[in-house]
């Protein structure tokens, strides 16, 4: 167990090491600047402003002041001032460039909350209604009931997620005005959203709980118990229903990472100031500092979340052993 | 034959149905995986209707131009946001062209793209055989009309065309990458093995929003450069998707092929001297293709969606070719309160969510046809 | 039943139970972070780069700058004529040079200390400090030295590298006293006291910058811009702010001119779709937006809440100059003959824009455009269309291209990702393709990939726009001088710079706008660029909202806007045309906060 962690560990700060420099010195290589605008800055200006955020520099120069904790500037960062920047290392992402009055820790401290908090309730009731539309056509495979669950439970990735939000946001806001159109700050507007966020994550779980069931079902040690004559209730709830889930843990750890940093695309119809649109808008805006900060940090929680994920195999499922992972 | 009748009554069976078990057994004995899988699917009525229906799509969007259709790409703002009308058609189609006048290869680009000729020239061959049959004829605007007057129906089934490209040569792509890669490692095991799936982890941990904004954007640098030996950003975003999506297919191939490779029948091969060729191609690839094929009708709807995405952020295909994602995209954005345009949203859509799920009802069909475990069942 | 029996159990409760504390989490969550109302909200459009008014270049960042500090002079909301602010009057010297400006006694920054000259003296300084980065640091540059003070830095390896190699005193912005400022021109420059009125030029505390830099030793000086550090003099206070959310802003009640703030509070939106936008404004979510989509265009048009005026701006597309067939001046005519303006205007843009066949937009005072050739004028759209057409094949077939010449080769339209772009992109590749047989690609490049490109001309014909900074066609000719950073065509002629930079020094006004209108006529000529259309402004504003004005510049003051009442309402709503379509109005219905029934309360 401690040297699974270790080796985990590891690995991760080399994970963690390749994905920041490949992000930073790609970010780079792309053409135009954060401050580039329509009307072309005076070069004096534009110097300064380079001079500035240190965008003067050669570029390993300025990954090796991004990582931290070095003062490379040997007059200060500004002049005579002292330098406090500490580096990803000390755990600070630094300025952001677009949201100038922010730093990056600022900004993920105020939307990471936000698209967290819709991701469960996206996540709570995508479980629900996943689990329990794959059992229940598991168990009644190629019946009705298995066909209608399973069209319901792909209705989630048969549509692009902005086209289901348009039907919902037709049906629910302009014809029964029940939900406001757009914006965060009540529960009413986390329902539109949430629902919309879920209804992807439903499908797939509903389809890895269906297949993670038959598998099971299938298996031996279920026979023997409906051999023992155990009500099938009592079989499926106790017995496959564990082992059936096995799939779906091991894709909560990815989803979770997902969900988490939050969707752009519900993130901009509905206007929510959550993680997701940083990804995108970011990189469109050169955001350097903003756009690592989010990648470092969907790094980490995709690294923490799998490693989760592959703890809590082996409580559900005693044979496999953590060395296989 | 008594002995035989009264193990025969234990079992609950009657001797003709004994017989017949025995001759279907015989029957079945020598059927290859394939043709069991394939009797399975058809069996699975709702699988069966989904390949049905998509080869019949697939027909029909590969045979577009020959459809007397009005031009998707064409803008005739006058026309614009036109409700859906059943209304019979007009006879207009390369009005530029004079009656009576040859219709040149030209006059044909000029009504859908520059470029427009298809493989092997083969949609200017299918417009000409349109022209043959239905002469000028075009239907009217039966799914309404979009922003630019353009015909909603003619879009949709053009959409279709790049859709289904970019998801099959995407999901072909993710599908090499990944079944050489996931095979390799799975074949190799040991550190290699580890070392190619902690690669594996890495790429899983860059979110790939980023890596595709970044090398589209990188194509749009160099397009002139790519143009001219012959890559436009049509190809380079096949590639790309394909590239995004190959990391899951050879997580899958490669797990598939570790727990192949101690399995008794490969043992049991290699105890009988098959040579390694022999063991992977007879033995290791069938068993592998069965899970890829079933991942590779789940990648093509992610594949089809993401595309969706990308036309969203306005990073997708090129005006004035059309995709899925286009029409969705420029469909939702014209939701409001004040005038619903609804066959904008409404009838791509429809044409979305049919073909997708068929797709993963396909895809649905064909796991439970080809799962080893349920051989000779059903 | 044995304990590994009951453990799953065990678990499924424990996981039930965390999936509850969550949601009771959620809602507790929500509920602290709910904010009660604001008495108006606008969307501004996007998240706002900076509030210091030294590093912003945006309207929407302007329009919350004006909202917390106030300059020495502010504008008229109708003409934008500069009326006082902090200065209570000003003069100016008989030789244009000499600004004196008189500061207004006893205004007050939010943390008590008076606002006075010296505030303005460093805030100016502060703005050309190269340190600082100021991207409109050159509208200060009339000012002596202070171009000098910006752009001359210590090279690297100077000890002081970065900082300016002149000292301060080098720019002539004195505080003569407390209460007196006095500012020294270079050249007589006739929109100066418009500048003064702009919102970078707008003052900050320099004990607020100072004391938090020593709280909290931050390398990026932005502490002093939170809310709960940022001093300001303006109408409102910043209360709270999330990125990509909102800004709320309290009045703030020590403010000179309090009496006349209606808004006890005001909710800044971020929203950047527009029809998202639109869509909170037509629920009720928001009070103003400044943009609409174009798809509701035709249902907006007729009510009373939406009224495009013409804005000081003009679409049109470069050419690249620098490269055949486009050198070629026939070449170039003949694509703007043919590019389809009025069908764009009325089936595209659908506001009201009006086709330009010049580059300076109409309404700049007292100048008209030269009179330039718009092609055939007799007959129905169709009809001019075809005679331009035909028109335009000679001018190519004079070129060499054409039935018999060369073939002209596959050229793109590059634009921004942006579907409003697109759809006149796909239009004129159309039109071009249907009446001169071209053939044209699309190529659409993301915002920053798109700017890069055109400015090191990469491209063949390019989609631009450009918005005036003060109403005066020098701001829209200048750009073409030969070689300038915003030229982006390659195209110089000596003829236009000499006449373009004439003007600058030339203080008749007539001869002045004659110089600038040759310039004009001489741009028109050579059509480095295809003018396409002049903007309208796309306000959707609540019919209840007063002291809302249209003007040129499309700049708008919430210092002087309040709820009419509906006695007023009825009398604005009496001056409709017929057609106007009458719209439920947001706000509350009796007045609340009309600056006369503000001014009753305080009486009271």
């Amino acid at each position: 167990m401690l040297q699974f962690l270790l080796r985990r560990l590891m690995w991760f700060a080399i994970t963690l090491l390749v994905v920041t420099s490949v992000s930073f010195f790609l970010m780079r290589a792309v053409k135009g600047g954060p401050f580039d605008g329509e009307r072309k800055l005076d070069p004096a200006i534009e110097a300064n402003i380079n001079a500035r955020y240190h965008l003067d520099w050669n570029k390993y120069k300025q990954f090796a002041q991004y990582m931290g904790p070095f003062n490379l500037d040997e007059r200060g960062l500004f002049g005579t001032r002292e330098q406090v920047f500490g580096g990803v290392l000390t755990g600070d992402f630094g300025p952001s460039f677009r949201y100038r009055d922010f730093t990056v820790n600022d900004i993920i401290g105020q939307s990471l909350p936000i698209s967290a908090l819709l991701g469960t309730v996206a996540m709570m009731w995508a479980l629900a209604l996943g689990i329990s539309a794959g059992v229940a056509s598991a168990l009644r495979r190629g019946s009705g009931l298995d066909v209608s669950m399973r069209l319901a439970a792909t209705g989630g990735i048969a549509l692009p997620n902005f086209v289901i939000a348009g039907f919902l946001i037709i049906l629910f806001v302009f014809l029964i005005p029940l939900f406001p159109v757009a914006g965060w700050g009540t529960i009413q507007h986390m329902m539109l959203p949430g629902f919309c966020l879920g209804l992807v994550f439903a499908a797939y779980i509903a389809r890895l709980t269906r297949t993670g069931m038959l598998e099971t079902l299938s298996q031996d040690h279920i026979r023997t118990a409906h051999a023992k004559g155990l009500a099938p209730r009592h079989v499926v709830l106790r017995h496959a229903l564990k082992g059936g889930l096995l799939p779906v843990v091991s894709y909560l750890g990815p989803a979770t990472a997902g969900i988490l940093t939050g969707s752009l695309v519900i993130e901009r119809i509905f206007n929510i100031p959550g993680m997701g649109s940083h990804f995108v808008n970011s990189a469109t805006n050169r955001d350097y500092t903003l756009a690592m900060g989010v990648t470092i940090l969907y790094t980490v929680l995709v690294y923490a979340l799998n490693t989760i994920v592959d703890l809590a195999y082996t409580l559900l499922d005693p044979r496999i052993k953590l060395e296989e992972q | 034959m008594a002995a035989t009748n009264s193990s025969l009554d234990r079992l609950g069976l009657k001797e003709e149905d004994a017989v017949r078990l025995l001759r279907e057994a015989k029957a079945f004995k020598g059927e290859s995986l394939w043709s069991d899988a394939w009797r399975r699917l058809r069996r699975n009525r709702v699988a069966w209707w989904s390949l049905l229906f998509l080869v019949g799509f697939g027909l029909m969007s590969f045979l577009a131009p020959i459809f007397p259709l009005r031009s998707p790409s064409q803008p005739n703002p006058p026309g614009q946001l036109q409700a859906p009308i059943m209304q019979w058609g007009d006879s207009e189609f390369l009005e530029a062209v004079p009656e009576g006048q040859p219709v040149t290869d030209k006059a044909i680009e000029d009504t859908y793209w520059p470029g427009f000729r298809g493989i092997f020239g083969a949609d200017q061959a299918l417009v000409r055989v349109r022209l043959a049959i239905f002469g000028r004829w075009q239907t009217g605007h039966w799914m309404g009309t979009d922003e630019l007057g353009r015909d909603v129906m003619s879009r949709i089934l053009w959409g279709s065309r790049t859709s289904i490209i970019v998801a099959l040569v995407a999901a072909l792509v993710s599908l090499l990458i990944g079944v050489v890669y996931g095979s390799f490692s799975g074949l190799m095991g040991g550190r290699i093995d580890n070392l190619m799936m902690r690669i594996v982890d890495i790429l899983y941990s860059i979110p790939f929003i980023f890596v595709v904004i970044f090398l589209i954007t990188l194509i749009g640098d160099y397009k002139q450069e790519l143009e001219s030996i012959g890559i436009d950003r049509m190809t380079v975003f096949y590639l790309v998707i394909g590239a995004v999506y190959w990391l899951t297919m050879a997580r899958v191939v490669r797990g598939q092929v570790l727990s192949l490779k101690n399995k008794e029948f490969i043992e049991a091969a290699r105890v009988m001297g098959a040579s390694i060729p022999r063991i992977l191609f007879a033995h290791i690839v069938p068993n592998v293709l069965s899970i890829v094929i079933i991942y590779l009708t789940l990648t093509i709807p992610a594949v089809m969606l993401f595309e969706a995405f990308l036309s969203f952020l306005g990073l997708g295909i090129e005006p004035p070719k059309v995709s899925w994602g286009t029409l969705a995209s420029d469909g939702t954005a014209a939701i409001n309160p004040l005038r619903i345009f609804w066959w904008l949203v409404v009838f791509p859509s429809i044409a979305m969510a049919s073909t997708l799920l068929a797709l993963n009802l396909l895809g649905d069909g064909l796991r439970d046809a080809l799962d080893p475990k349920m051989r000779g069942k059903d | 039943m044995d304990a590994s029996a009951l453990a799953p159990k065990l678990r499924a409760a424990v996981a039930v139970l965390l999936l509850f504390t969550l949601l009771l989490g959620a809602v507790a969550l929500t509920r602290g972070a709910r904010l009660e109302p604001a008495d108006f909200t606008f969307n501004n459009g996007t998240e706002v780069q900076t509030l210091d008014p030294a590093t912003v270049t945006g309207v929407p960042e302007g329009r919350v700058i004006r909202c917390i500090f106030e300059g020495l002079v502010i504008k008229d909301p109708k003409d934008l004529s500069p009326v006082p602010g902090m200065a209570e009057r000003w003069e100016i010297s008989d030789d244009r040079l000499t600004y004196t400006f008189h500061l207004r006694k006893g205004a007050k920054w939010t943390n008590g200390d008076e606002v006075t000259a010296p505030d303005f003296e460093w805030s100016m300084l502060r703005m050309l400090d190269p340190q600082t980065g100021s991207e409109y640091a050159y509208q200060l540059w009339y000012i002596e030295g202070a171009k000098a003070y910006t752009t001359e830095v210590h090279p690297e390896g100077h000890p002081q590298q970065g900082q300016s190699i002149h000292p301060p005193e080098s720019v002539a912005i004195r505080a003569l006293d407390r209460y007196t400022l006095e500012i020294k021109l270079k050249a007589p420059t006739p929109f100066f006291m418009e500048l003064m009125g702009f919102y970078p030029v707008f003052p900050v505390n320099r004990r607020n910058l100072e004391e938090a830099q020593e709280r909290w030793p931050d390398s990026w000086e932005i502490e002093w811009l939170r809310p709960e550090n940022i001093v300001t003099n303006g109408p409102w206070k910043v209360q709270s702010r999330r990125v990509n959310d909102r800004i709320r802003l309290v009045k703030n009640h020590d403010y000179w001119d309090a009496d006349n703030v209606a808004f006890e509070t005001m909710d800044v939106l971020a929203i950047e779709q527009a029809s998202t936008g639109v869509n909170v404004y037509l629920t009720g979510g928001c009070n103003f937006v400044d943009k609409v989509n174009d798809n509701v265009v035709p249902q907006l048009m007729p009510r009373e809440d939406f009224n495009p005026q013409p804005y000081l701006g003009v679409y049109f597309y470069r050419v690249n100059t620098t490269q055949p067939p486009f050198d070629d001046v026939r070449v170039r005519k003949a694509l703007s003959l043919t590019m389809p303006r009025e069908l764009i205007c009325e089936q595209i843009t659908k506001m009201g824009q009006v086709p330009a066949y010049s580059f300076v937009p109409p309404m700049t005072i007292d100048y008209t455009s030269p009179e330039t050739d718009r092609g055939a004028t007799e007959g129905s759209a169709e009809e001019r269309m075809r005679a331009n057409a035909q028109r335009a094949r000679e001018l190519l077939a004079e070129a060499g291209y054409g039935p018999g010449g060369k073939p002209f080769p596959t050229f793109d339209i590059h634009y921004n990702t942006l579907e409003s772009h697109k759809k006149i992109a796909e239009t004129v590749m159309d039109a071009w393709k249907r009446n001169l047989g071209l053939n044209v690609k699309l190529r659409n490049e993301e915002w920053k990939v798109y700017l890069d490109t055109q400015s090191n001309l990469r491209y063949d014909v390019s989609r631009s726009a450009w918005i005036g900074d003060y109403m005066d066609p020098n701001t829209f000719v200048d750009l073409f001088l030969d070689g300038g950073e915003n030229n982006k065509t390659g195209w110089g002629n000596a003829e236009y710079d000499r006449l373009v930079q004439g003007a600058v020094n030339e203080f008749d006004p007539a001869k002045r706008f004659d110089m600038l209108e040759r310039a004009e006529a001489i741009l028109m000529d050579e059509l480095p660029i295809i003018p396409i259309y002049f903007y309208v402004t796309q306000n959707l504003v609540a019919p209840r909202l007063g002291g809302f004005y249209s003007n040129p510049g499309d700049e708008h003051f919430p210092k002087f806007w309040y709820w009419m009442d509906d006695e007023e309402l009825a009398a604005k709503r009496a001056q409709y045309p017929d057609d106007w379509e009458i719209v439920d109005p947001h706000g509350p219905p009796e007045g609340l906060y009309s600056p006369a029934a503000m001014r009753a309360r305080v009486s009271q």
